[in-house]
């Protein structure tokens, strides 16, 4: 895995350069045969500077127009917070228990129907943090993409999100269903629906709540993903008893 | 000197091997291993970092490959009679700017005077910001086109076909990329029975014990996709039916690559991420690979034990050709009072029925399985005599003894009293693609025939051409 190579290149450079130092070659059965020459240095490109970097890469700014989920019921609209930044080596540190005191620690509010307004900031800790409403290009929303554009850390960090769905009648019996890099969890209505605990990759329908409500008119989702080093994103639908994706709602951000 | 450096060395093997799984013996520490490939008589395979392992037998590997170029994540292929190499020369340098190479030698022997590897040639990139990261590189040569096609990708981004000649290595002009999966690594292509499969590996490696990784597949009729799981998920939304997860003291299986070894049998490299048994290192994994319902899924190495030997063809089990001796628990007979206590009727036991049964050899045969000592056999591996790609070659001896199975020169089968290491008293067990087992002394005496054990009717095991076709072949373990 990419987000987890970094430490394991560096590791092997630990063990070649301890190797060379005692001056015999370790048990790795990697090395060149006795008279072969040295391999060259690996070649290191540095990254040059993205002239496209921006947020139109990969979102779009929501507007008050009307919104519907795509063709596969994923819901693309969504209030981001800008990341807050945490101290994250590695991702399989996200236990229950992790996630649950971080979720509650590092949170904007305890009040879970709360929908923050676009373009206000809010506290978290030290760090001042600014509210996007942004519509994904893609089925997935791509937080390391967003935190990229506004040149914001995209490792070691914990995103907030929220949306709102607005049923045109009472729906019962469905499943949230969500995947996230690498952790996450999600509230319906100021009710946990969802915990994705371990470090996961973001598959559609990773993970699904029980049976749940969506009440007539506004629902409001909160999440929040959290991820080390390496790539973050997550999907979110909704499912209906015959596991098909539910798509009669409209999202909005307000 | 050497005898008991053998012997220390076998007991330390057998250690690993009591009730366990092994990778593979010698040092065969590797991550990120290119498919293995056979050059002049040898396995190669080659890892992240540069250099590799080679291997006489398929079963003890060690160092000694020689690849260029650092970076990570190989791959390897024969076309003709050369090889490419594919390689990622940024594989791990922190940013996601990768370029993939390939390079063509005559030999993967480092030994050889035709050993050199050609120029490299860039065959794919990233830029360092595109949703794609260009290293991971594996390859196919479509066996219905002659067409030969790249994978490659990382988490970061999409994992990406695109087409190069498999003429020059280089990548096809004008070939555009075409975007497969996301969230996944360590790609490669295989096609099976009209259908292609791309194999990829999700999870956290590099993290030792406590790594996830784990090897999935999707399936498409097209090379270029979309590849669908089981479920319907296609791999662009994360999709993958699982082949190969962790199990036992081997975790983190990922890298795959797939061998054809004959009709029916087909073999699985990997590695783990880490080998328990093995001080916790990354190892090579070699499994056998099957085929179920049209998906592939890895096999099992045959674990020492005690097994029924079913055969395939009617279900009877291998056996001694000794007389039947009759046991307690007799029919109680109809309209009894089943209000009388329930009492255990204990097994036959070696010891009840050994007496009755001849000292020399003894000729077996196939018939109802009854769980008798006669029909009980035990699975040892034999650690000085090598083994074959995937596995250690075995003894099989009745249980509780040291009466051996072996291949005569007339091509039949019979017991001897004792194991004596002999190479007719060496066996190779293939799972196959199906699940079932094939069962191949090393030698046949006086033979240069590579003869299985088979079914001749439903009562005589014998030595004949393995044919995947026949269930006369085919042979189940089962411990019961």
């Amino acid at each position: 895995m990419r987000k987890k190579r970094k430490s394991f290149i560096t590791a092997i450079v630990l063990v070649v350069l301890s190797g060379l130092q005692a001056g015999a070659i370790h048990a790795w059965g990697q090395i060149p045969a006795p008279g072969q020459p040295p391999r060259p240095p690996r070649i290191y490109v540095p990254i040059q500077s993205d002239t496209t970097r921006s947020l139109n890469s990969h979102f779009t700014l929501a507007t008050s127009s009307k919104k519907t989920p795509d063709p596969k019921g994923f819901i693309q609209r969504w209030l981001v917070l800008e990341p807050v930044k945490k101290d994250i080596a590695r991702n399989n540190i996200f236990t229950e228990s992790y996630l649950r005191t971080t979720f509650s620690a590092d949170n904007f509010s305890n009040d879970f129907t709360v929908v923050p307004k676009n373009g206000e900031t809010t506290k978290i800790g030290e760090q001042e943090l600014k509210w996007y409403a942004l519509d994904s290009k893609l089925f997935n929303f791509k937080l390391y993409r967003f935190a990229y554009a506004i040149k914001k850390p995209q490792n070691g960090v914990l995103f907030w999100v929220v949306t709102v769905i607005n049923c045109p009648e009472e729906i019962k019996n469905v499943r949230m269903a969500a995947g996230c890099n690498s952790s996450g969890m999600f509230w319906l209505n100021g009710e946990e629906a969802l915990m994705i605990s371990g470090d996961k990759d973001m598959v559609v329908d990773n993970c699904t709540s029980t049976r749940l409500t969506l009440k007539k008119g506004k629902n409001i989702i909160r999440g929040a993903v959290i991820n080390g080093p390496g790539m973050i994103d997550f999907c979110m639908r909704f499912l209906d008893e015959k596991s098909q994706p539910l798509k009669n709602f409209t999202i909005s951000y307000e | 000197m050497k005898n008991s450096k053998l012997k220390g060395a076998a007991t330390v093997l057998l250690l690993f091997l009591a009730g366990t799984l092994v990778a593979q013996v010698g040092k065969p520490f590797i991550h990120d291993p290119s498919t293995i490939v056979a050059c002049d008589g040898k396995y190669y395979t080659f890892g992240t970092g540069g250099g590799g392992l080679i291997s006489e037998d398929g079963w003890n590997w060690n160092g000694g490959a020689v690849r260029p170029g650092g970076g990570a994540a190989p791959d390897a292929i024969k076309i003709g009679d050369r090889y490419l190499v594919v390689y990622g020369a940024t594989g791990g340098s922190g940013g996601h700017k990768g370029k993939i190479y390939t390079m063509w030698n005559k030999t993967l022997d480092p030994n050889s005077p035709d050993f050199k590897y050609a120029d490299t040639v860039v065959v794919a990139t990233s830029d360092g910001y595109e949703d794609c990261d260009a290293i991971d590189p594996g390859v196919m040569l479509d066996p219905t086109t002659g067409r030969l096609w790249l994978s490659y990708g990382t988490y970061f981004g999409f994992i990406r076909i695109v087409e190069l000649d498999p003429k020059t290595g280089k990548r096809v002009q004008g070939n555009k990329s075409v975007d497969v999966a996301i969230v996944c690594e360590a790609t490669t292509l295989v096609y099976h029975d009209g259908w292609y499969y791309l194999f990829a590996t999700h999870g956290t490696c590099c993290d030792g014990a406590n790594s996830t990784y784990n090897i999935v597949v999707g399936r498409s009729k097209k090379v270029t996709g979309p590849f669908v799981d089981n479920v319907g998920r296609n791999m662009l939304e994360g999709g993958g039916k699982m082949v190969a997860a962790t199990g036992g003291n081997l975790i983190g299986p990922g890298h795959f690559g797939r061998m054809v070894i004959a009709d029916g049998i087909e073999k699985m490299s990997c590695h783990y991420e880490a080998d328990l048994d093995q001080g916790g290192r990354s190892v090579l994994g070699i499994r056998p690979l099957l085929w179920k319902n049209g998906w592939p899924v890895a096999g099992d190495n045959l674990k020492e034990g005690t097994y029924e030997i079913e055969s395939e063809r009617r279900g009877y089990g291998l056996e001694l050709t000794v007389d039947l001796t009759r046991m307690a628990g007799g029919m109680r007979g109809f309209n009894r009072n089943n209000d009388e206590p329930v009492k255990p009727v204990p097994p036959q036991q070696l010891a009840d029925v050994i007496s009755t049964w001849p000292t020399g050899n003894i000729n077996v045969r196939i018939g109802d399985y009854m769980a008798r000592p006669h029909q009980k056999w035990t699975i040892t591996a034999v650690p000085e005599a090598g083994g074959y790609l995937g596995g250690p070659y075995f003894k099989i001896t009745i249980a509780g003894t040291d009466r051996a199975l072996a291949a005569t020169a007339d091509a039949e089968v019979i017991t001897l009293p004792a194991f004596t290491g002999a190479p007719e008293q060496l066996w190779r067990i293939d799972q196959l693609t199906d699940g079932t087992y094939r069962i191949m002394p090393k030698v046949v005496p006086n033979s240069k025939e590579q003869l299985a054990l088979v079914s001749s009717g439903d009562s005589r095991p014998t030595l004949a051409p393995f044919d995947m076709n026949s269930d006369d072949s085919k042979w189940n373990f089962k411990a019961r």
